[in-house]
C-alpha cells in the first residue's frame, strides 16, 4: 500500500544534541532516521512504532522508521523528520533562483517496508 | 578560581544557536582537556560543551594520508590557485575572523563565497532587500514587548533560551511581571513542544501561510476578507480578526519566524509578507520582526560578507568584483549544476545536507573543509584539516541573531590550529602563487598593474 | 623620506596661502627637512594641502551594515574593481568597507568620523573600521537616549552621570558623545512611534525634557574636558519650522561648547497659514548665531541632488521620510540605548522642498563668517554621498557655476531661500583647505590632523591646479597617510590600514557598581561583556582630555 503525504523536515533537540556528539556518530544517524506520523494514518497503513517505511520523492527514496504522534499534534497526512543525509535524500537540487531547496512540506509516498523486502536501510 | 586541574570560565559564550547566550559558567578539566559542567546552557548548549573535549585526529589528511597542517595549507592552496571556478562556502561556525578571511580568499582568487545563509533565512535576506524590516535587539523585546508571536517555528527545541532569556518569561522594564504581562502567540503546521508556551495556538495548513499572512495585512488595514479564508488556510476569519486586532493594540509587538516560512513554498514572498506586515503596523503601535537565526554565528557571516561586497551570500568574483545573484552563485544551486571545480569548505556539512546531485557533484570535484570534527564532507575531501572550535578553543567574534557582537572567551586551549590561521595561511600562500590578486583580463588598466 | 617640491602649500592651521615652499617628510611625520637624496615628488604646477577630514559621515556599524545590505540594486551600477594590490567592493550611496576606505583616500581624505553609533554596536563598527583601509577613523556613540544616563540624571545623581559617560566612552573607545534628537527614542519604542517636538516637552517615562538632557551632555562633556565636545543633532530634524528649536538648543550652551551638526536639516521656516509641506529658508538666523557666539560650531550637511540613503538614529525621522522613499524602511531599536532608521532617498531638482534644502546648504557656507566653526559635510550618506564632495566644492568657489545650477532648480524654492543675495561670495582655496581640513581638525580637538607644520601627521594630498574645481578635487595626482605614498600618478601604490582615534576620560570605578545592576536587569548581554578590548583596535591612538597628559597609542 503506498499513500502520499507530505513530509516536513526541521530540527528537534536530540538531533541537536547528537550532531555536537559528531555527524558520523550512531545517535545523530539514529535520530535523523525516525519520521514522526499521525497514529490514524500508521494504523491503516498496518505500522506500529519502530515499522519501517519506505519515503519516495521525485529525485530519491530512504528508509525510515516510524513514531507516532496524536492528530491534535501532527494532522493527517502531515510527517514530521530531523534534518539529516534521510532527508537530504528526498531534497531536490532546485531552488527555484533563490539559493534555498525546499526541504519543508515535500509531498512523498509512503510505503510500509515487510521484514521481506531487503531494499534500502 | 583556578588551580592546576580545573579552571572556571564566567561569562562564557555559547555558539550552537542563534542565541549565542554569554552568560555560561564553565569548569573545564585542564587535564583531559573538556568541559566538564556548563552552568547556565540549555540543553544543546550542554551537549555543544560537553561534547567538543579534544579528540585525537591528524591535523590534516590529504589525499587521505595524515599530513601537517602546513603540508595541508601548501595542497589546498595548489588546489585554489589551479581551479578555474571555485566556490568557498560555510562559514556559519566559526568567527569573524575567520570570515573576514574566508571573503578575502574568494576575493583574491575571483571565486565565488557562499554562506548556509541561503540554506536557512536567505529567502528571508531576500525579502529584507525587497521590503527593508522593522527590529529591534532582543533585550528590547525582553524589556517591552507585551505581544510576541513566534511563525513556523519551534525555539523550545532548536533554541530553548530564545524563551527564557529573551522573549517570553524574563522581566523587562515595561513588562516587569515577564510572561504575565505578555500575549504569547504561535503559528505552526503542526503541535511542538514550542506550543504549551503559547497563549494561542494556530495551526496553519501546510503552504498557506503566505495566505494568512496576506489576509492579517488585510484586516490590519481594515479591509474584507472572505471567511473562506478558513477552508483555505484552517485557520477561522474569525481567529485571524482576532489577532489582527491584538497586533494593533499592543504597546509593543514582535514576530519572530523561523524556517516553516523560508524553507517552504513561498520562501522569500512569505518572509516579505512577514516583514510587510509588520511594517504595516507601525502605522498603528511599535512592531518589530526577526528571523530567528540559526549556527551560532550565521548572522556574522551576513555581515561579514556584506560589509566587504554590499552583499549578503552567493557572491561571484570573477569578472573583478563582487555580484550577487541568489539561485546562480548560491552553493546548493552551483554544486546540483555540477559547475565548482573546486570547493573550500568552512566548518560545514554540505555532503550531508544538500540535495543528492550536490552531493554527487562534491565527490567529483577537490573539497578542502576545516572542522574540528570529521564529517561527510571532511571524508569525501582532498584536504580536511582539524581545526579547533570557536568559542571553545578560539576566540574571535561572533553576531547574535539580532547582529549584536559578542567577544568570545575560550575555556582551554587546543592543539588544532584555529580556521583564521589556516585560512590565512592558505591565502597568504595562493597570493605568493598567483602573485597577488587574480586580475580578469580585460580589467582596465588603470585599475592593473603588476 | 619624502621632499614635496614646489607646489602651491595651503596650510591654514599656520596662515600658509598659496606659498611656494617645499614640505618634507619622515617616519610618517612632518619635518623641517629631509636630506637632497630623499625620495621626490616635483608638485610645481600643484596644490599641496592636509589631507581631508570628514568631520560627520556614516561609513560603519550594523546601521550602516543594515543600509548596504538593504540596497543590492544601488551596488550593482557602481562597482569598484580589485588590482594585484587592493579588494573589490561595490560603491552607491554606502559602499563596501573596502571601497569606502579607497574612494575617500581617492578623493585626498586620510581621516573620516563615524557619527552614530549605538554602544552595544561598538564591536561591530570597529571591526568595518578595521575592513576601511587608508583612512584614520574614530565614532562617536549615541548616548542622547540612553536609559540609564536618564535615570541618574532625573535622580539628579549628576556625578553619577558624568562617571558613566565617562565610562561609557572608554568603554567602546568611542570619541564622542553623540546626542540625536534627545528624548525621541522612549516616545518612539514606548508610545506607539511618537516624537517630541518641544525642548520643554515631557519625555515618557522620565521627569525630564529635552532640554535638560541637553544641557547636561553640554556640562558633562565640557567638564570631562573632552576634545570633541558633545555632538549634536538637534530635534525636529527636517521638520518645517525648526530653526526655533535648533537656535534654543544652541542658546541651552549658554557659553560652553557644543557642535550642531547637519545644520542645514536644522534650518528651516515656514509662512503663517502655508502648509508644513512648505518650509522656507532660515538660514540668516542659524548663520547669524553660530557667526556671533565662538562657542557654538557646527557642520552643514549638505545636500546634493541624486541618490542619497537616510540613516539615522532619528527613527521617527526615518518614518516620516519613508513615504518619499520608494518603500523600502528599516527601523533597528537597539535595547536602552538608541533606536534607528533607513530608508533611500533622492534628491530632485525640481521638488520644491529638496532644492530648499539644497540652497540652504550652500547659504549656510556662503553667509559663514568664519569657516573654522561652520564646515564641510553632506551627512554622507543622508544629503549625499561623499564621492559628491568635489561638485559641492566646485559650487562653493564657481559663482558662474552656482548661478548655472540656480537656473536648474525649482524656482519657487529659490525664492523662498536666501541663496540670491550671497551669490557674489566666492570660496578661495584656502578657505576650502579650513572647512575640508583645519577646521575639522581643530573642532574634533585632533593636534596632528588639518596641518602641515612640523610634528603633523604626514597625511599630504597633492592636486593638479585645475579651474574645474570639481575635475580638481574630484582626483588628486598624490596621496600621503602617515608618509607612505598610497597614490601616486592616481594609482594605489600600497594598501595599508589607518588608525582608530579614541578617548579615554578619567571615571571613578565605583561608577561600575551603579552600572552593572543595571545591566543584569535589563540588558541582554554580560556586564563583563560589554566592554570592547584593544584586539578591535589594532592601531590606534588615544586623544587626552584636557584633564590628561598628553601620551601616544600604539
Amino acid at each position: 500500500m503506498i499513500e502520499k503525504m507530505m513530509l516536513i523536515g526541521g530540527r528537534s533537540k536530540d538531533q541537536g544534541t547528537s550532531l555536537c556528539a559528531g555527524k558520523l556518530g550512531p545517535e545523530y544517524l539514529d535520530v535523523s532516521t525516525i519520521v514522526e506520523m499521525n497514529v490514524e494514518d500508521m494504523a491503516r497503513l498496518g505500522l506500529k512504532a519502530n515499522s519501517r517505511v519506505r519515503l519516495r520523492s521525485p529525485v530519491g527514496e530512504t528508509v525510515v522508521r516510524c513514531k507516532g504522534r496524536e492528530t491534535k499534534d501532527l494532522p493527517k497526512g502531515l510527517l514530521f523528520i530531523a534534518y539529516g543525509p534521510a532527508s537530504s535524500e528526498l531534497m531536490s537540487g532546485d531552488t527555484a533562483g533563490t539559493g534555498m531547496p525546499i526541504s519543508k512540506n515535500l509531498d512523498v509516498e509512503v510505503e510500509p517496508v515487510t521484514d521481506s523486502d531487503s531494499t534500502g536501510g | 578560581m583556578s588551580d592546576e586541574k580545573t579552571r572556571t570560565v564566567t561569562d562564557a559564550t555559547c555558539t550552537f544557536c542563534g542565541c549565542v547566550c554569554d552568560d555560561m559558567i564553565l569548569t573545564v578539566d585542564l587535564e583531559q582537556h573538556r568541559i566538564t559542567k556548563s552552568q547556565n546552557a540549555c540543553v544543546l548548549g550542554k551537549a555543544w560543551f560537553k561534547e567538543h573535549g579534544i579528540e585525537k585526529r591528524p591535523f590534516a589528511l590529504v589525499d587521505g594520508r595524515e599530513a601537517s597542517t602546513e603540508e595541508g595549507i601548501e595542497a589546498a592552496a595548489r588546489i585554489l590557485a589551479e581551479a578555474r571556478y571555485p566556490v568557498i562556502y560555510g562559514l556559519s561556525d566559526t568567527t569573524c575572523e575567520a570570515q573576514r578571511v574566508a571573503v578575502s580568499i574568494a576575493d583574491m582568487i575571483g571565486g565565488m563565497i557562499d554562506t548556509t545563509t541561503s540554506v536557512c533565512h536567505g529567502p528571508s535576506g531576500i525579502a529584507f532587500q525587497g521590503v527593508g524590516e522593522s527590529t529591534a535587539s532582543l533585550g528590547e523585546i525582553k524589556n517591552r514587548a507585551d505581544l510576541v508571536i513566534f511563525w513556523g517555528g519551534n525555539p523550545a527545541e532548536a533554541h530553548p533560551r530564545l524563551f527564557t532569556r529573551y522573549a517570553v518569561t524574563p522581566k523587562g522594564m515595561h513588562v516587569p511581571n515577564g510572561k504575565k504581562d505578555r500575549t504569547i502567540v504561535l503559528v505552526d503546521v503542526r503541535r511542538t513542544a514550542s506550543t504549551p508556551v503559547a497563549d494561542i495556538f494556530i495551526q496553519v495548513k501546510p503552504r498557506t501561510d503566505f495566505e494568512v499572512l496576506w489576509a492579517l495585512r488585510a484586516l490590519v488595514k481594515g479591509r474584507k476578507v472572505d471567511p473562506s479564508i478558513e477552508q483555505k488556510t484552517g485557520v477561522p476569519l474569525a481567529v485571524l480578526e482576532d489577532l489582527a486586532q491584538r497586533m494593533k493594540s499592543c504597546n509593543f509587538g514582535a514576530l519572530l519566524f523561523g524556517m516553516g516560512l523560508t524553507m517552504n513554498r513561498g520562501r522569500h514572498f512569505n518572509a516579505g509578507a512577514l516583514l510587510a506586515l509588520a511594517t504595516d503596523l507601525n502605522q498603528f503601535t511599535h512592531f518589530v520582526a526577526a528571523p530567528v537565526r540559526g549556527h551560532g554565528n550565521v548572522t556574522g557571516a551576513d555581515n561579514v560578507v556584506s560589509w566587504q561586497t554590499g552583499f549578503p551570500f552567493g557572491i561571484n568574483f570573477a569578472r573583478g568584483y563582487p555580484r550577487f545573484n541568489p539561485g546562480e552563485w548560491t552553493a546548493a544551486d552551483l554544486l546540483a549544476r555540477g559547475e565548482a571545480d573546486a570547493a573550500l569548505i568552512i566548518a560545514s556539512d554540505p555532503a550531508s545536507n544538500f540535495s543528492k546531485p550536490a552531493i554527487e557533484h562534491l565527490h567529483r570535484i577537490p573539497v578542502i573543509t576545516l572542522d574540528p570534527k570529521a564529517t561527510l564532507t571532511s571524508q569525501l575531501s582532498r584536504v580536511a584539516f582539524t581545526t579547533a572550535t570557536y568559542g571553545i578553543n578560539v576566540p574571535g567574534t561572533v553576531y547574535r541573531m539580532d547582529n549584536v557582537p559578542i567577544t568570545l572567551r575560550p575555556a582551554f586551549d587546543s592543539p588544532y590550529p584555529s580556521d583564521e590561521y589556516v585560512l590565512t595561511g592558505i591565502r597568504e600562500r595562493v597570493r605568493t602563487l598567483l602573485g597577488g590578486n587574480r586580475v580578469p583580463a580585460g580589467t582596465p588598466l588603470a585599475a592593473s598593474f603588476t | 623620506m619624502l621632499r614635496i617640491a614646489g607646489g602651491r602649500v595651503y596650510d591654514p592651521a599656520h596662515g600658509v596661502d598659496g606659498v611656494v615652499q617645499d614640505v618634507c617628510i619622515q617616519d610618517g611625520r612632518v619635518v623641517a627637512d629631509v636630506p637632497p637624496d630623499a625620495k621626490r615628488i616635483d608638485a610645481r604646477g600643484m596644490v599641496v594641502m592636509p589631507g581631508g577630514i570628514d568631520i560627520h559621515c556614516h561609513i560603519a556599524g550594523s546601521k550602516v551594515n543594515m543600509a548596504r545590505k538593504v540596497q543590492p540594486e544601488d551596488h550593482r551600477q557602481d562597482v569598484h574593481l580589485r588590482t594585484r594590490l587592493t579588494r573589490s567592493g561595490t560603491g552607491g550611496t554606502v559602499p563596501s568597507t573596502f571601497t569606502t576606505g579607497y574612494r575617500y583616500a581617492g578623493l585626498g581624505y586620510t581621516t573620516a568620523m563615524e557619527a552614530a553609533v549605538p554602544p552595544l554596536g561598538a564591536r561591530s563598527t570597529l571591526e568595518e573600521l578595521h575592513d576601511t583601509p587608508v583612512i584614520d577613523k574614530g565614532f562617536f556613540i549615541l548616548v542622547g537616549n540612553n536609559v540609564l544616563l536618564y535615570r541618574l540624571l532625573q535622580e539628579g545623581r549628576l556625578d553619577e552621570f558624568r562617571q558613566a559617560l565617562a565610562w561609557w566612552l572608554s568603554a567602546t573607545k568611542a570619541y564622542a558623545p553623540k546626542l540625536v534628537n534627545p528624548g525621541a527614542d522612549e516616545m518612539w519604542k514606548g508610545q506607539r512611534n511618537a516624537n517630541i517636538t518641544l525642548l520643554d516637552q515631557p519625555i515618557a517615562s522620565f521627569d525630564l525634557t529635552p532640554r535638560k538632557v541637553i544641557a547636561a551632555f553640554i556640562e558633562a562633556g565640557n567638564e570631562l574636558g573632552l576634545p570633541h565636545p558633545v555632538h549634536i543633532h538637534c530635534n525636529n530634524l527636517g521638520h518645517t519650522g525648526n530653526y526655533e528649536t535648533t537656535l534654543e538648543t544652541m542658546r541651552i550652551a549658554e557659553g560652553r561648547r557644543a557642535h550642531i551638526t547637519h545644520i542645514q536639516f536644522h534650518s528651516y521656516g515656514s509662512v503663517a497659514g502655508k502648509s508644513a509641506d512648505n518650509p522656507t529658508s532660515r538660514a540668516r538666523d542659524i548663520s547669524d548665531y553660530v557667526n556671533s557666539h565662538p562657542n557654538i560650531s557646527a557642520d552643514v550637511g549638505a545636500v546634493m541632488f541624486g541618490r542619497s540613503t537616510s540613516m539615522t538614529a532619528d527613527a521617527p525621522l526615518a518614518y516620516m521620510l519613508r513615504r518619499f522613499g520608494g518603500g523600502k524602511w528599516v527601523n533597528v531599536d537597539t535595547e536602552l540605548e538608541s533606536g534607528c532608521g533607513i530608508t533611500p532617498f533622492t534628491y530632485q531638482e525640481r521638488v520644491y522642498t529638496n532644492a530648499l534644502q539644497w540652497a540652504i546648504g550652500l547659504e549656510l557656507f556662503l553667509l559663514s563668517t568664519d569657516p573654522w566653526r561652520m564646515v564641510f559635510s553632506t551627512d554622507h550618506p543622508n544629503g549625499g554621498s561623499f564621492m559628491s564632495y568635489p561638485r559641492l566644492i566646485r559650487l562653493l568657489m564657481d559663482r558662474e557655476y552656482r548661478k548655472q545650477e540656480m537656473a536648474r532648480v525649482n524656482q519657487d524654492a529659490l525664492g523662498h531661500s536666501g541663496l540670491g543675495d550671497c551669490q557674489e561670495r566666492e570660496y578661495s582655496l584656502y578657505e576650502i583647505a579650513i572647512i575640508t581640513r583645519a577646521g575639522p581638525a581643530r573642532l574634533l580637538g585632533l593636534s596632528g590632523k588639518g596641518h602641515l607644520g612640523v610634528g603633523a601627521d604626514a597625511d599630504v594630498t597633492i592636486y593638479d591646479e585645475d579651474p574645474d574645481k570639481e575635475k580638481m578635487f574630484s582626483a588628486p595626482r598624490y596621496v600621503i597617510k602617515a608618509g607612505e605614498l598610497v597614490i601616486e600618478d592616481h594609482e594605489f601604490r600600497t594598501d595599508t590600514e589607518g588608525r582608530v582615534f579614541h578617548v579615554a576620560p578619567d571615571y571613578d570605578p565605583g561608577v561600575e557598581q551603579v552600572i552593572q545592576p543595571f545591566f543584569e536587569d535589563f540588558y541582554t548581554i554580560q556586564f563583563a561583556n560589554y566592554p570592547v578590548d584593544l584586539s578591535y583596535l589594532p592601531h590606534h591612538q588615544v586623544v587626552p582630555t584636557t584633564h590628561q597628559p598628553a601620551g601616544t597609542g600604539a
